[in-house]
């Protein structure tokens, strides 16, 4: 019974092709530019996710007050506030899985005949887990590398790319950072653009305690400019947060009244918001896209129920024979969806094509997902349903003596 | 004595118009025995075509009773009655009523959809018929290769096709000429002889010639039911099986 409908369904959307065509098209479109849209949006929501992932997750970054030398006040990070031992000290605070204290600044490093000027980090190996951050070739350096201030050093793929030719693996060969030899231990792999489009491989990571005395030459012994640390959940963050700022706040003798020597930044919240803003617009993107799924629709209520008043005699002659009210509703819905869900299947065809070549042409970051083109069937299927009942309904309610005599 | 397959008492059908109710059918009784082959004749508007519509379970009465092969039929609801219509009747209309984009053999086996048959057998059912009514090279065509006379052909065959007990024909050669009409009528004829029970209305007294047996209306009432003695005899036969 349902196969025989479904063939006179066929038949029935054969029997005029053109129409069917155009009443299908409303739906390729709406399908298309829905699959279409998500998959930008969805790319777009992927390509921020990597980026914080890549910049590490549930942290918070502890920066040093400024300075006020003769009414000239520097930036944050800039005066000798925060030591080692506060680092250490975040470190055992129960909401706090681990801490990296991080000093930063320029320098010109030099191999053989190259130099290249890259930002250069002092951490401890602590810093590699909380960003993420794995080795590609040779190894990172440890704990007794810190203890023993070795002049061991990792770089980033663009430091490698600048300073040594494609034939010369750099793990092993001694660059000079300012005019200090240190051996290559590793290649860190690629992390590519940080959120605010730095590129975070032009970088040369070094043990902090080197770094003080060898690179920066730190006015006040064992004092950092920040300490990246890293909350045990995001769920704790908060408390993290209050814990950091009370114990600092203790460690440096602060007064009630008086301002923070230091400030401590939330990452992750500024990582949520783009995130909120990509997932807003992606949305944004498939709604105004279903509009489309939505015109589609009627559409096709349109069609059916040109086609209902064309077959009333048909119909007629359809009840006459013995057909009930949920045959001739069945038919009639059938045939709505059939057109709908070929029309669907379509619109994801051709939407997958759209993104691919999007994706070739302007390099766009496009993720189709099933549940994407799951959604788009549902919704055709829904859309055939919703939009084929009335004139369906419309159908079977027709009295058969009327519908005999119809011209 | 043979069992009523129709048995019609009292009934009444009303038009409800703008210019208020409108009788059309008033106090009808008529039973109709199994094998018989009756002609409605009638003026148009006497109210042959509105009692035909009521007969096929297309149309219910204002009022009245009305057994169609024991069911009582204005107390069925939708399903019921398309059953019947599916089952028990089968129609034969003055305009053939094929369906153009359907091949013959599926025109057929049309109402066996609605019964729900697998298409083999439907196929296998349309087929035994339409060679019976002489049409078995023209399968696959369409109505509309074929002339008049051969569209009836198809449509006596879709009647036939669930073996109902009564074919109900609105004016069956109302749109053939008098040589297929005649072809038309015999097929007709044989069918009565196999045991169906026939009805059909008609203008002509040649046409209804071929009945047993003729009922004619005037003004909603029946005025006329006589019996025509040479088929009295074939439909005794029959009734007697």
């Amino acid at each position: 019974m349902f196969f025989s409908m479904l063939s006179e369904a066929w038949h029935a959307m054969g029997a005029n092709r053109l129409r069917t065509f155009l009443t299908m098209l409303g739906m390729v479109i709406g399908v298309g530019a829905v699959v279409l849209m998500m998959a930008i949006g969805q790319g777009a929501q992927q390509a921020i996710k990597k980026s914080i992932d890549s910049m590490g997750s549930n942290l918070f970054i502890v920066l040093s007050g400024s300075s006020n030398s003769l009414g000239t006040r520097t930036g944050s990070g800039n005066a000798a506030t925060l030591n080692i031992n506060d680092a250490y000290a975040v470190a055992d605070l129960t909401d706090v899985l681990m801490v990296a204290p991080i000093n930063t600044g320029n320098a010109q490093i030099v191999y053989s005949g190259n130099n290249w000027n890259t930002s250069v980090i002092g951490t401890t190996p602590n810093y590699f887990n909380i960003r993420n951050w794995n080795v590609d070739e040779g190894y990172a350096f440890t704990d007794s590398d810190i203890r023993s201030a070795t002049r061991v050093a990792l770089i980033g793929k663009t430091v490698a790319e600048n300073l040594f030719s494609d034939e010369i693996d750099p793990v092993g060969k001694t660059i000079r950072i300012k005019n200090n030899p240190f051996i290559i231990l590793g290649v860190l792999e690629r992390k590519g653009q940080s959120l605010d489009g730095r590129d975070q491989d032009d970088t040369v990571i070094v043990p902090i305690t080197t770094a003080q005395r060898k690179v920066f030459g730190n006015q006040i012994p064992g004092s950092v400019r920040m300490v990246m640390a890293q909350a045990k959940s995001e769920k704790v963050m908060s408390i993290a947060e209050d814990s950091i700022n009370g114990l600092l706040r203790q460690r440096h003798n602060i007064r009630e009244s008086m301002d923070n020597d230091f400030s401590v930044r939330n990452l992750t919240a500024m990582a949520n918001t783009a995130a909120e803003t990509t997932k807003t617009m992606s949305m944004l993107l498939g709604a105004i896209a279903s509009i489309s799924l939505l015109v589609g629709g009627i559409g096709i209520m349109n069609i059916m129920l040109v086609s209902v008043t064309e077959r009333t005699r048909e119909i007629g002659i359809r009840m006459a024979i013995g057909a009930r009210e949920k045959d001739i509703l069945l038919q009639f819905l059938l045939e709505a969806c059939a057109i709908s869900i070929v029309g669907c299947m379509i619109g994801v065809l051709l939407g997958l094509g759209g993104a691919y070549m999007i994706e070739k042409a302007f390099g766009l970051e496009i993720v189709v997902s099933t549940n994407s083109i799951l959604l788009a069937f549902s919704v055709a299927a829904s859309v055939g349903v919703f939009f084929g009942f009335y004139p369906a309904s419309k159908a079977a309610k027709l009295n058969p003596i009327e519908a005999l005599r119809y011209q | 004595m043979s069992k009523n397959v129709i048995d019609i008492k009292g009934l009444y059908k009303n038009y409800n118009t703008a210019a208020g109710v409108f009788p059309v059918l008033k106090d009808v009784n008529l039973k109709v025995d199994e094998g018989d082959y009756l002609a409605i004749m009638g003026p148009s508007g006497s109210g042959k075509s509105t009692f035909m519509n009521i007969l096929g379970c297309l149309d219910l009465p204002t009022q009245g009773e009305y057994f169609l092969d024991g069911e009582h039929v204005t107390q069925l609801n939708g399903n019921q009655l398309a059953h019947l219509r599916n089952k028990t009747i089968g129609f034969v209309f003055q305009g053939f009523n094929l369906l153009s984009r359907s091949s013959l053999l599926e025109n057929v086996g049309l109402p066996l959809v609605y019964s729900s048959q697998t298409k083999e057998d439907r196929n296998k059912k349309s087929q035994n018929l339409l060679e019976k009514v002489g049409l078995g090279q023209y399968l696959h065509s369409r109505p509309n290769q074929i002339s008049g006379g051969q569209q009836q052909r198809v449509a006596i065959a879709r009647a036939l096709v669930n073996e109902p007990r009564i074919i109900l024909a609105d004016e069956p050669t109302g749109n053939l000429d008098s040589k297929t009409s005649e072809e038309i009528m015999n097929l007709f004829d044989s069918l009565n002889q196999e045991g169906i029970t026939i009805i059909l209305v008609t203008h002509e007294n040649d046409i209804a010639a071929h009945a047993s047996r003729q009922v004619r209306f005037l003004d909603g009432r029946i005025v006329e039911d006589s019996r025509h003695k040479e088929f009295k005899v074939k439909s005794k036969k029959v009734s007697a099986e």
